[in-house]
């Protein structure tokens, strides 16, 4: 059974005592966000996501959303659960305030986020893509259309939408045919058809805005000449309420592998009215403000199936009885023992739980960053922090995605054949989570982002707030008796990152498929090492706890266990991945394509 | 119209309690709180009518340690208007919290007392009945519903036999059964607002309370552990069991 707690006790540990939320709460842009407020927020939200928006995860997988006469129908009760999240404010957490924000900062916003994804990934997407929308509108829109459609979005009484793919172009989106054509009125009239919009069409909001990418027609050619334009479904009338409805038609859903709850649209533009936001050409631009923040986001979704996953798997572990324990009965007053008594199935409920946990506090740490590129004192923490994001976002996506998959999968694994059948709602997470890997900008495409701008970017420069932290705490923590093997383990990873970097910069620059051919691999060693320096910091908190005999609810001594285990069965991954990154790409490169 | 509703916090009611290994009561140190459901309940039915225009102002008041407070920000974060903590450490009975609230209840001069029926840690079911009498008001206990004029107040009580209204004349006491309406879930708005939001800190001497227990807890002891059952095979052997164990003669 699908069961889902927010892990609360995690979360304010990671918040308060691994990141210090009071760095965060001491920039005057956040001196509302108290820690009393915000625990506040995250027990709400904690009760909300598990009331109200977890039921609907299995019933909405079955039955999915429907197209009726160009409308798009969402699952029984999502309406509903939607209108409870709206009218509580909760879309309008991190928003900004001169638009009806709440102003609450990102690495609060990202936990709540986690639990919502836990909770029903699909219900996920409906307020995710209003942000992503509203965000890019926050930055490049004109002063009119922000004042048109800001304060609806930022509030969620209006959705947002992206609509970038078509039929032949996702990847390399320069070949784009949707056009628009400047109209007498200062608008645009665009035509075209685009395919894998999530909440392209739904029944959650009165109205819907889609910021829709297309070429205008002196646009030069390729990626150069896309151009971004703001197409609502129904045009505001003078009074700012939804009026008429503008030529956007939802001509099909997407038959998918899972998240079946999301409507993913086909959308066809026909002369439909639309406005410029940004430049003339300089679409791409915009369109990656919203990428970036979404491929964060997209992360977080990962990290809340993983979340999820694992809960459900230990309760099964726990209370399935098959078997003995290999070391003589556990339970001789029942039947058999749980099969949590099993070393195999503690492997796999480890490795969730500990996956979960790192990416938890790596992504908080991210996240603590955006906060901090927005609003830190001086110009050189802003752009230190926004170097810190620039680099890590491509890793939160891709690695906190595919050990999404990867968990979900694992916890397939503990249910046995129950997993398999839907009765249990397991393996509705494998094929949820599958979908992370690959929108906004695959896993692959991830890397490639990683090794070939990221790194190179000013001459490395963005590596520094990730690599000079790390050697600092090796450092002055390699003396340290009890915190010792966790260091060792961690200097030797990042010792063979520091070798990776160092041999793909120089490879790559002669050679870019070179970095082609290591940058997957890459990109997870460069997540193992951020995970592992997260669970260590982790555990030297938890130490001194223990030390002071603070630890009444069990909690620290399980962080450390925690930490031991990542340290003695994931890390040692990141030596594999080295000796790939080492071959070159020689033999991923030989075969010839003929015989493929 | 003002309307006073106090709150206690109490364990979670998804918590699964344990007893003290040396039976002087319930395990509570790690344990989740939060507020007792029916005075969620209260506070809900206080903001509906304040909502509805039928009230001005609502105040929770809570009697119990520090972390009260936390119930009462609770209480705020929903919509009420400021706070009352009456700061007690250790069990105070249920007549000493009535006779703190009939202190509260003279200070603030309320319209109508809106109170759960009952706190789900010991389920005494006393103290609304208690303030009633201190006060001299009428009571409405386990309403199911409430409709509130300017002098007198229409309440609906589930009672043993199905239900039944009573009319009392303001003010009064009413307390609240599971079904007089679904509490909401506080908004983001509201749980910021809510820290901004007074809450005067009052002690049991501020009312010339004394709140020594007048009842000793001889033990606490868990419910016995259920027995394992057995399958028959037909109705005369079930009957035969039943006899056996004096269940029916």
């Amino acid at each position: 059974m699908q069961v889902y707690e927010a892990p609360l006790r995690d979360m304010r540990f990671v918040l308060h005592e691994l990141h210090g939320l009071d760095r965060i709460t001491a920039l005057p842009a956040y001196a509302e966000a108290t820690p009393d407020v915000v625990d506040g927020v995250l027990d709400e939200a904690a009760r909300l996501t598990k009331e109200v928006i977890l039921p609907l995860n299995a019933p909405g997988d079955l039955e999915g959303c429907r197209l009726e006469n160009g409308v798009v129908r969402t699952p029984e009760g999502f309406r509903e659960a939607y209108a409870v999240f709206r009218d509580g404010g909760w879309p309008s957490l991190a928003g900004d305030p001169a638009f009806g924000g709440q102003g609450l900062p990102e690495c609060v916003n990202k936990l709540v986020e986690e639990m919502i994804c836990a909770a029903n990934l699909s219900f996920s997407l409906y307020p995710g893509l209003t942000h992503g929308a509203a965000k890019a509108l926050e930055v490049h829109g004109s002063p009119e259309l922000k004042a048109r459609f800001l304060r609806n979005m930022t509030e969620g009484t209006w959705a947002g939408a992206m609509a970038l793919t078509e039929a032949h172009c996702g990847t390399d989106l320069g070949l784009m045919r949707t056009r628009a054509v400047p109209d007498d009125a200062g608008a645009y009239r665009l035509s075209g058809s685009k395919i894998f919009i999530s909440a392209g069409e739904h029944d959650l909001t009165e109205n819907i805005v889609h910021l829709v990418l297309a070429r205008l027609p002196d646009a030069p050619p390729g990626i150069k000449g896309i151009s971004m334009f703001l197409v609502p479904k129904l045009i505001p009338g003078e009074d700012g309420r939804p009026g008429r409805r503008n030529g956007v038609i939802c001509t099909g859903l997407e038959h998918k592998m899972g998240l079946k709850a999301s409507a993913t649209c086909q959308i066809t533009y026909e002369d439909a009215v639309g406005w410029l936001v940004g430049a003339p050409h300089k679409g791409m631009q915009a369109m990656f403000t919203m990428m970036n923040e979404e491929r964060l986001g997209v992360g977080i979704q990962g990290l809340g199936v993983a979340s999820a996953a694992y809960q459900s798997a230990a309760a099964y572990a726990k209370e399935r009885l098959q078997g003995r324990a290999l070391s003589g009965a556990k339970r001789p007053d029942l039947a058999a023992d749980p099969i949590i008594v099993h070393p195999d199935v503690r492997r796999m409920l480890m490795t969730m739980r500990v996956n979960a946990e790192a990416c938890r506090a790596v992504g908080i740490w991210v996240a603590q960053a955006v906060d901090l590129s927005k609003h830190a004192g001086t110009p050189a923490e802003r752009k230190e922090a926004e170097d810190f994001t620039a680099l890590m976002t491509p890793v939160v996506k891709a690695l906190f995605t595919d050990l999404g998959y990867e968990m979900a999968s694992l916890g397939v694994q503990v249910y046995g054949g129950h997993g398999y059948i839907r009765d249990h709602g397991v393996e509705q997470f494998v094929r949820d989570a599958r979908i992370a890997m690959l929108y906004e900008g695959t896993n692959g495409i991830q890397a490639l982002d990683l090794v070939g701008r990221k790194m190179p970017a000013h001459m490395g420069r963005l590596l520094r707030p990730f690599f000079h932290p790390i050697a600092a705490f090796i450092e002055t923590r390699k003396g340290d008796a009890a915190l010792g093997p966790l260091v060792l383990a961690l200097e030797r990873a990042f010792g063979m990152l520091q070798l990776a970097t160092g041999q793909i910069a120089t490879a790559g620059l002669k050679d870019a498929e070179e970095a082609g051919a290591a940058a997957t691999d890459y990109l997870r060693l460069m997540g193992l090492v951020a995970m592992s320096y997260m669970l260590t910091r982790s555990a030297e908190i938890a130490q001194e706890k223990l030390a002071a005999g603070d630890d009444a609810d069990g909690f620290y001594a399980a962080k450390l266990a925690s930490a031991r285990f990542f340290t003695d069965r994931v890390l040692p991954q990141a030596t594999a991945l080295f000796l790939a990154i080492k071959s070159g790409k020689a033999s991923t490169m030989a075969m010839p394509e003929a015989a493929f | 119209m003002k309307i006073l509703v106090p709150v206690k916090r109490v364990v979670d009611y998804n918590v699964k309690i344990r007893v003290k290994p040396d039976g002087s009561g319930v395990d509570l140190a790690n344990v989740k709180m939060a507020m007792n459901p029916f005075d969620e309940i209260a506070v809900e039915e206080a903001l509906r009518q304040k909502e509805a225009g039928a009230a001005t102002e609502v105040v929770v008041v809570s009697v119990g340690p520090a972390q009260a407070v936390e119930t009462l920000r609770t209480g705020l974060a929903m919509g009420a208007d400021r706070g009352i903590h009456v700061k007690v450490d250790g069990t105070v009975e249920p007549l000493a919290v009535a006779k703190i609230l009939a202190g509260v209840c003279r200070a603030e001069e309320p319209g109508l007392v809106i109170m759960g029926k009952q706190a789900i840690d010991d389920d005494c079911n006393q103290t609304g009945q208690m303030l009633a009498a201190l006060m001299g008001w009428g009571q409405g206990t386990f309403a199911s519903k409430l409709v509130l004029g300017a002098a007198e107040a229409q309440v609906t009580r589930e009672v043993d036999g199905g239900s039944q209204t009573v009319a009392l004349a303001l003010p009064a006491v009413v307390t609240t059964d599971l079904r007089l309406n679904e509490p909401r879930y506080a908004s983001l708005p509201n749980i910021m607002k809510a820290k901004k939001k007074p809450v005067d800190v009052k002690e049991p001497g501020d009312f010339g309370v004394d709140v020594a227990p007048r009842l000793k807890v001889l033990k606490t002891v868990e419910p016995p552990a259920r027995q394992g059952g057995a399958k028959v095979g037909s109705v005369g052997e079930l009957v035969g069991k039943l006899r056996e164990t004096g269940v029916i003669r």
